[in-house]
């Protein structure tokens, strides 16, 4: 990890354009404000963290980025196109993949078949073709599978190709949600806590598939983090959010000696 | 195929591992040689590929400024490309030096710095990674060679580059001197240094083995006429290649008879893998077969009444008629034909679930196997055979020959190797004994005779049949107080016979009576827990539970009563031991990278609880330090139960 995170910073992200740019949004629940006016960028290449303490409004960040909500106010800018809301199909169609908090698997599928699922929405022969898997159904799967193949081999999970997904310990169950969310071959992937639960070695390796990713693919990676350390280690710029604020938006160095920020994790008080 | 391509080659003319490759490239081109497993799909590599990637290697390293005589490093898992990067080397004169993949920094540099090694082939970033970080206590290392990739684009690091490119470079060079590689390969002669092999040593820093071509190549030959080996042939290369099993196998028999060799997918999936090609020559040491005939019992403990009362039904059958068959003994026509239902309802099945149905030849070596274990395999119809061999001989010195296998004995001197006893000590001569010690006359001497005898170091004797028995390391083989001999080995080996105990470490020598560390198998023993109910949190308190010593002194009783039954051994039975509480591990230094027991190193680490076995205390408080996989450190301490059997055993052997 220590490896590979300079190698990362020479990447320079800095130096794109944003994929992703949000304009003051906002989302409430009935009377519970969960998003106030929180405006930031990602750009492509980077890899973006967004943290906060519990209830600060990140996972309901993620879900406004892939359509999943729509926020009350405000504008997503994503791939030069602006619009107020986005259904979740859409988004997983223009390259935006995810993975979430508790895991999301089908638990008595394999670990190809649930990879595999990830390639649903590329596939373009109707249920009837695949069902009889017929010519071109045919090559279509091999296709597919060609490439779900490769993501297995990414993250190094050839031997629990066959293994329904329910018998897999936690730190690789979250390996083959990683696996599905890479196999939609996204632009832009969300990762939320990809490493909670996760012993030292688990998380450790957790961060060397982060990094390849970003690395190998040129993925742009939104990633919600606890451990403090891996997201200082591994993100170019980090977005901190507190109670549905931006509190803070700057490098991992700005971001650790601001005042606000160490403020909202020491908890101070809110008036 | 022609006739030519069954029949073996002639060493006079082809002399030298490269020779043979241009040979199985011109006698059997398409046939395989070399298979991995990519993308999921088994990919085959002919001897004509192999030989013309082998030779873009070499003509690469030609460009890099190689020299006859120059030793390079190959450190990864068993990968076609690195098979075909030994060949290269020797193609070119170079002399290969494989390291272990799983060996830590200090191991990889004491093995580039000693063997001053230029150039090094590693399979991927970690293996990178690994080189990288003793490049600079290493001088000689000039360039590293990668295979994979993956994770290593912003590497700026000088001298590494990737084998696609030193192929690409290898391909401009042939061009322009299409000369130049059989020239380099017809220079080679079978003095020559093959290859170096550094052994794990259970003691101080690995010596590297200078093996000629002579060495390998003439053993090869021998034992691929010994079993009749052929091209059609396959076997499973997922032992590491610096060890020399696989190194013979792999390379010099599979150059020699022509067959082809599979590498797995990853380590985790080996015994998929097998199933998948279906070996028909197989190796693997009593570790393996431990594991799988423990995982056998667990699943059918799991299984329907019904197969397990067919499964213990048919294994009694087995155990009556099986080996006899096997041996060619004389078998009624009832027990033929009880053997046969049992093969085709239970052994042939339970052989094709393992993979090793097309097994024609399976060998183990390096430990002694459980008596248990190998009659389970023989009495199935596995063509399980114990082999004694050590680096120093390439490979082979003792074979168990077809009709007279034992489980006790490690069988009758393989061809042209001639066996002598000199004061308890194993000593053999033959084609394969190793040129010399790298740079280490001193333990050359120590090891050769002037006459050409090499010395085990092993303590055995020669039964009245002609077969050879091991007993244990001359060095360890020691006395209690009283005079009474201990083989500390022996001991041992009965107690990791037991399926519950992974490892036993025994001690005795200049004391007044026998003890033991005891390392229960987690799996083993974790499924007892699990059938009876029991629960435990980590392997540590698994290990100290009141039920686990009772049944670990059940298992020291029975030995006692094995050791009680020869009058040599009976004086030196087990007094009091303890249950470890954690995993030996070569990465805190307790075992060797092929798993062997570093009894001193253990004694000296835990020696405050050798002293509590020796003292009348029932428990001892430890503090140990562990390594991670990721080589930080760390400690555990715990409060270990001495459990004392003296009086019970002194109260029996009265009675």
């Amino acid at each position: 990890m220590n490896q590979a995170a300079p190698a990362d910073t020479d990447a320079d992200p800095a130096a794109s354009g944003p994929i992703l740019n949000l304009n003051r949004i906002s989302l409430a629940f009935g009377g519970v404000t969960v998003l106030d006016d929180v405006s930031f960028d990602i750009r492509e290449g980077e890899i973006r963290a967004i943290i906060g303490p519990n209830g600060a409004g990140k996972s309901s960040m993620l879900n406004v980025i892939n359509g999943f909500y729509h926020p009350d106010d405000g504008t997503i800018t994503y791939k030069g196109e602006t619009r107020a809301r986005m259904r979740p199909d859409q988004a997983a169609r223009q390259g935006i993949a995810r993975t979430f908090q508790n895991i999301a698997l089908f638990r008595g599928m394999s670990t190809l078949d649930n990879i595999m699922t990830g390639r649903n929405t590329m596939m373009r022969r109707n249920f009837l073709w695949q069902a009889l898997y017929l010519g071109p159904a045919r090559r279509e799967e091999l296709e597919h599978r060609a490439h779900v193949e490769r993501v297995i081999e990414f993250l190094e999970i050839e031997a629990i190709r066959r293994v329904p997904v329910g018998r897999l310990p936690y730190g690789l169950q979250k390996r083959v949600e990683l696996g599905r969310a890479l196999a939609a071959e996204p632009d832009l992937l969300l990762l939320d806590e990809p490493m909670a639960g996760m012993n030292a070695e688990e998380k450790e390796d957790m961060c060397r598939f982060v990094l390849d990713v970003n690395d190998e693919f040129g993925t742009t990676i939104a990633l919600i983090e606890h451990d403090m350390g891996v997201v200082m280690d591994i993100s170019d710029r980090v977005v901190v959010l507190d109670y549905g604020r931006l509190i803070a938006d700057g490098s991992p160095d700005e971001v650790r000696g601001n005042e606000e920020v160490i403020n909202a994790y020491l908890g101070v008080v809110h008036d | 195929m022609t006739d030519t391509g069954s029949t073996l080659p002639d060493l006079a003319t082809h002399d030298t591992s490269p020779k043979l490759l241009r040979r199985n490239a011109a006698i059997r081109g398409d046939r395989p040689c070399l298979r991995e497993k990519h993308l999921g799909i088994w990919q085959t590599m002919s001897w004509g590929e192999a030989a013309a990637r082998v030779r873009e290697i070499a003509c690469g390293l030609q460009t890099l400024g190689l020299e006859r005589g120059d030793r390079v490093s190959i450190i990864g898992d068993n990968r076609p490309v690195l098979y075909n990067a030994i060949l290269a080397i020797q193609s070119h004169g170079g002399v290969p030096v494989p390291i272990y993949q799983d060996s830590v920094a200090d191991e990889t540099r004491y093995v580039l710095n000693n063997a001053e090694v230029r150039f090094v082939f590693a399979e991927d970033q970690e293996q990178v990674d690994k080189v990288l970080e003793v490049k600079d206590d290493c001088p000689t290392i000039e360039t590293v060679i990668y295979d994979d990739p993956r994770g290593l684009r912003d590497y700026d690091a000088g001298g590494l580059f990737s084998i696609e490119f030193l192929m690409r470079e290898g391909r401009a060079w042939d061009a322009a001197h299409p000369d130049f590689y059989d020239a380099e390969v017809d220079r080679g002669t079978a003095d020559e240094t093959s290859i170096i092999l550094y052994t794990s040593g259970t003691t101080g820093n690995p010596k590297g083995v200078v093996l000629s071509y002579r060495n390998i190549l003439v053993s090869a030959l021998n034992s691929v006429r010994l079993e009749g080996l052929r091209e059609t042939d396959e076997v499973l290369a997922y032992l590491p290649m610096a060890w020399v099993g696989d190194h013979m196998f792999s390379c010099g028999q599979s150059l020699v008879a022509g067959f082809c060799v599979c590498c797995p997918e990853s380590a985790d999936t080996v015994l998929n893998d097998l199933w998948e090609i279906g070996p028909t020559y197989f190796f693997a040491p009593p570790r393996i077969f431990e594991n799988v005939l423990t995982t056998v019992m667990i699943r059918i403990q799991d299984s329907g009444w019904l197969k397990r009362r067919l499964f213990f039904h048919f294994l009694e059958v087995a155990k009556l008629y099986g080996k006899k068959i096997l041996d060619g003994q004389p078998v009624g026509t009832a027990g033929r034909f009880r053997y046969a239902l049992g093969s085709t309802l239970i052994y042939r099945p339970l052989l094709n679930t393992l993979g090793l149905t097309r097994v024609r030849v399976a060998y183990t070596a390096g430990e002694a196997i459980g008596p248990d274990i190998f009659d389970f395999f023989r009495s199935i119809g596995l063509n399980l055979k114990q082999l004694y061999g050590m680096t120093e001989a390439s490979v082979f010195i003792t074979i168990q020959p077809n009709g007279e296998v034992r489980s006790d004995t490690v069988g009758r001197p393989a061809t042209e190797v001639e066996l002598r006893i000199e004061d308890n000590e194993v000593q053999f001569r033959s084609p394969g004994v190793f040129v010399e010690y790298f740079r280490n006359p001193q333990a050359t001497a120590e090891t050769k005779t002037e006459d050409g005898w090499c010395r085990t170091g092993d303590a055995g004797f020669v039964d009245d049949e002609g077969h050879l028995k091991i007993i244990d390391r001359a060095k360890d083989v020691g006395r209690l107080n009283n005079g009474t001999m201990f083989a500390p080995k022996y001991i041992e080996n009965k107690l990791k016979f037991f399926p519950d105990i992974f490892e036993a470490v025994s001690f005795g020598h200049e004391r007044d009576y026998v003890t033991a560390f005891i390392n229960i198998d987690l799996e083993a023993m974790g499924d007892w827990a699990e059938r009876n109910g029991i629960s435990y949190a980590s392997y540590q308190e698994l290990a100290g539970l009141p039920q686990v010593y009772d049944i670990v002194q059940d298992r020291v009783e029975q030995v006692n009563r094995d050791l009680a039954a020869d009058s040599t051994l009976a004086g030196a039975r087990i007094r009091r031991f303890l249950v470890l509480h954690k995993q030996l591990d070569a990465d805190d230094g307790e075992l060797t990278r092929t798993r062997k027991v570093r009894r001193r190193h253990v004694a000296d680490k835990y020696a405050s609880l050798v002293e509590a076995l020796y003292s009348d205390r029932d428990r001892c408080a430890i503090e140990t330090e562990v390594t991670f996989e990721d080589g930080r450190k760390g400690t555990i301490s715990a409060d270990i139960l001495v459990r004392d059997i003296a009086s019970t055993d002194a109260a029996r052997s009265a009675a």
